[in-house]
């Protein structure tokens, strides 16, 4: 009886495709990752059922915890524009170089006054700055009120769109926080606005 | 001088070198690996969940032309204490037209109240029942979330956020949650 021959098949497989599939799916991933930016003060965000995504362009946020508000704007250019309204408005002489760290800046938690020291600042010195946040009071005078109007007129400028503002709080944050800046809001007409949270199942 | 042989596989003449033909395929398994650990970390890292955005709209405080006076039997108070209590009654704080109740969050505590209520209203006036959400200065920011979004499940859209009167306050006081 001749015995069934096994024929011997090489191991090795072509990884061509596969290869190609990895890379391109590499690819997508490392194109659709936007670098998280860390914020100065964290911020336990309630949970909701809204399923709202927020906007990526023309948007402002207010970070609010600890009593602190940080405010900060998105794209580099309506920055630039905002911080030019600004030194108009408190008489502050910017140079280009200051300039150009604001555009960096992920957020304005520094008062005004200390801004352009801040903005000479190395990253690791800017570190150990403590984060007081932006001023605001009852007043209308604040510089929280100030900051948005400008970031308003600057996007309205450079994109020529209603910029939207969103407030980013702390669970714990206790209500006359949150009812000081939505009276600085509402004192130049922004009527509405976003409150950011995280997802919530709804317990139906 | 090094000169490609085309010749085809000649034979071993007069010793002429022959170029070694190498195989052009390589070894990608190393690769693959390195590929698929990227992304496995690129996976893991990116948020799968962005942040979601509730919309609030305030009432506009300088404009009086829109504003029509609003029965009281309509009007549904919610008033905001600490510890995530609150107290809700309907009509005004001087004789509400159901003695106030302290209740909590959720299913069972503030949105059984309001779907009975709006429901009650509805059958009444044919309109949608207005709430009036008044946090204290002992709530917290994560409460007025909660009952926003509470309104949202429940569907109602009249709604308004407005500041606390000093009765309310007494309210909240003698029911401790203050």
């Amino acid at each position: 009886m001749p015995r069934a021959k096994v024929s011997r098949k090489s191991t090795a497989i072509d990884m061509t495709a596969m290869c190609d599939v990895a890379f391109l799916l590499l690819t997508f991933f490392i194109l659709s990752a936007k670098p998280k930016v860390e914020d100065p003060i964290h911020a336990d965000i309630p949970a909701s059922t809204t399923i709202q995504a927020l906007p990526e362009s023309d948007f402002a946020q207010l970070l609010v915890a600890q009593g602190k508000v940080i405010f900060s704007v998105e794209g580099a250019d309506v920055r630039l524009e905002t911080l030019k309204g600004m030194a108009d408005q408190y008489k502050i002489n910017f140079t280009p170089e200051e300039l150009k760290a604001f555009q960096g800046l992920d957020n304005v938690s520094v008062p005004i006054g200390v801004l352009k020291q801040y903005l000479n600042m190395t990253n690791q010195e800017r570190a150990g700055v403590a984060k007081t946040g932006v001023q605001v009071d009852t007043t209308d005078n604040n510089e929280l009120y100030w900051w948005v109007k400008n970031a308003r007129k600057a996007d309205k400028l450079v994109h020529n769109k209603e910029l939207k503002i969103a407030i980013k709080g702390d669970s714990k944050e206790e209500y006359p926080t949150i009812a000081k800046i939505i009276k600085t809001l509402q004192k130049q007409k922004v009527n509405k606005f976003g409150l950011i949270t995280s997802l919530k199942a709804a317990t139906k | 001088m090094a000169e490609l042989d085309t010749s085809g596989g000649g034979k071993h003449k007069g010793g002429k070198v022959r170029s070694k033909k190498a195989s052009t395929r390589v070894d990608l398994t190393a690769m693959v690996d390195l590929a698929f650990l990227l992304i496995t970390f690129f996976i893991l890292t990116t948020t799968l969940q962005k942040p979601k955005a509730m919309d609030l709209t305030m009432p506009d405080k300088d404009d009086n032309h829109n504003q029509l006076p609003v029965p009281e039997t309509r009007t549904m108070t919610v008033l905001l204490g600490k510890d995530n209590k609150i107290e809700w009654y309907m009509g005004l704080p001087q004789k509400p037209l159901t003695p106030p109740s302290v209740t909590n969050f959720g299913k069972a505590g503030i949105r059984e109240s309001l779907i009975e209520q709006g429901k009650n209203v509805m059958a009444k006036s044919g309109k949608e029942m207005i709430v009036l959400i008044k946090p204290s200065d002992k709530s917290t920011y994560s409460d007025m979330v909660s009952m926003m979004d509470e309104l949202n499940i429940v569907g109602n859209q009249q709604r308004a956020i407005v500041d606390i009167s000093p009765m309310e306050v007494d309210l909240l006081k003698r029911d401790n949650i203050y």
